[in-house]
C-alpha cells in the first residue's frame, strides 16, 4: 500500500459550550492522529475562543474539555495555526491563550510553542497548501 | 413597557444582538449569556454598541464568563454580572420577556 503523506487541515470557527462543534473537531482530530498525517489545525473567527486559558465550566454543569488540547502535543499535532485579526475583533491576545507546547523529536526533544500566530493573509497562504480540510 | 431581552449568541458569528439592540426601548434590559457573553468583552466593536444604548439596562450571566474564561475585569464597564437566580428575578420583575435565539 502507498505511504502518501497528506497535509490535512482541520478548521475551528466556533466557540467552545454553545454549540457542539469545537468538541467534535477535537475528537475527530485525536482520532485522525492515528493516521500519520501532516496535521495543522486553524482557529479563526469565533474558533479563536477554544484556546481561552482559564476555562471553568463548573456552574454551567459542562464537561471542560479545554486541558485536552494540551496533550495535542503528544499526539504530534503541533501546528495550531491562530488568525491575528481573530483575536483582534473579540479584544483578545495571546496572553489571553492557553500556552501549547510540544517537544521536538528532530531538536533533541526541545520543548516548542504550538501555536503559532498569523496574519489572515498568511492563514490563506497555509490554507492554500493544504490537501484535506475537514470544518468545525 | 419594560421588557427583558435575552441573547444567547456570539455577536461575531450572528446578528441576534445586532437586532435586539436595534428593538430595545429605553428602560428595558438585555441579558447576554451563553455565547452571547462574548458579546460584553471590553475593547470590541460591542462595547461601543453597548455604550450607546445608555438607557438600555445591560447583564451578562457570570457562570457562562467563567466558563468561557472571561474573566470579570474583562467585561465592558456599565454591564452587570448576574447570577441565575438574578436571571429568573429579571424575568419576574419584567412585564415580558423576549428571546432573540
Amino acid at each position: 500500500m502507498s505511504e502518501q503523506i497528506k497535509k490535512f487541515m482541520y478548521i475551528n470557527r466556533r466557540a467552545p459550550y454553545g454549540t457542539i462543534y469545537a468538541w467534535e473537531s477535537l475528537e475527530v482530530v485525536l482520532i485522525g492522529a492515528a493516521f500519520d498525517q501532516d496535521v495543522s489545525l486553524a482557529f479563526m473567527d469565533d474558533g479563536v475562543f477554544q484556546l481561552v486559558k482559564g476555562q471553568d465550566t463548573a456552574d454551567v454543569e459542562m464537561k471542560n474539555f479545554s486541558p485536552t488540547y494540551k496533550a495535542l502535543g503528544d499526539y504530534d499535532v503541533t501546528k495550531l495555526y491562530v488568525e491575528k485579526e481573530s483575536l483582534e475583533e473579540r479584544g483578545l491576545t495571546l496572553d489571553d491563550l492557553m500556552p501549547l507546547t510540544y517537544e521536538d523529536e528532530d531538536d533533541d526533544w526541545a520543548e516548542k510553542d504550538s501555536i503559532r500566530l498569523v496574519s489572515r493573509a498568511e492563514m490563506a497562504d497555509i490554507m492554500d497548501e493544504q490537501d484535506v480540510f475537514f470544518s468545525f | 413597557m419594560a421588557t427583558l431581552h435575552t441573547v444567547n449568541k456570539s455577536p461575531f458569528e450572528k446578528s441576534s444582538l445586532d437586532s435586539c439592540l436595534a428593538y430595545v426601548k429605553d428602560g428595558s434590559s438585555v441579558l447576554m449569556y451563553e455565547d452571547a457573553i462574548y458579546g460584553a468583552i471590553k475593547g470590541t466593536a460591542y462595547a461601543d454598541k453597548v455604550a450607546a444604548k445608555g438607557n438600555v439596562n445591560f447583564f451578562v450571566l457570570g457562570a457562562d464568563l467563567k466558563a468561557r474564561g472571561v474573566s470579570e475585569d474583562k467585561v465592558t464597564d456599565g454591564i452587570e454580572i448576574v447570577d441565575y437566580a438574578k436571571f429568573v428575578a429579571l424575568a419576574a420583575e419584567n412585564d415580558n420577556v423576549q428571546a432573540w435565539v
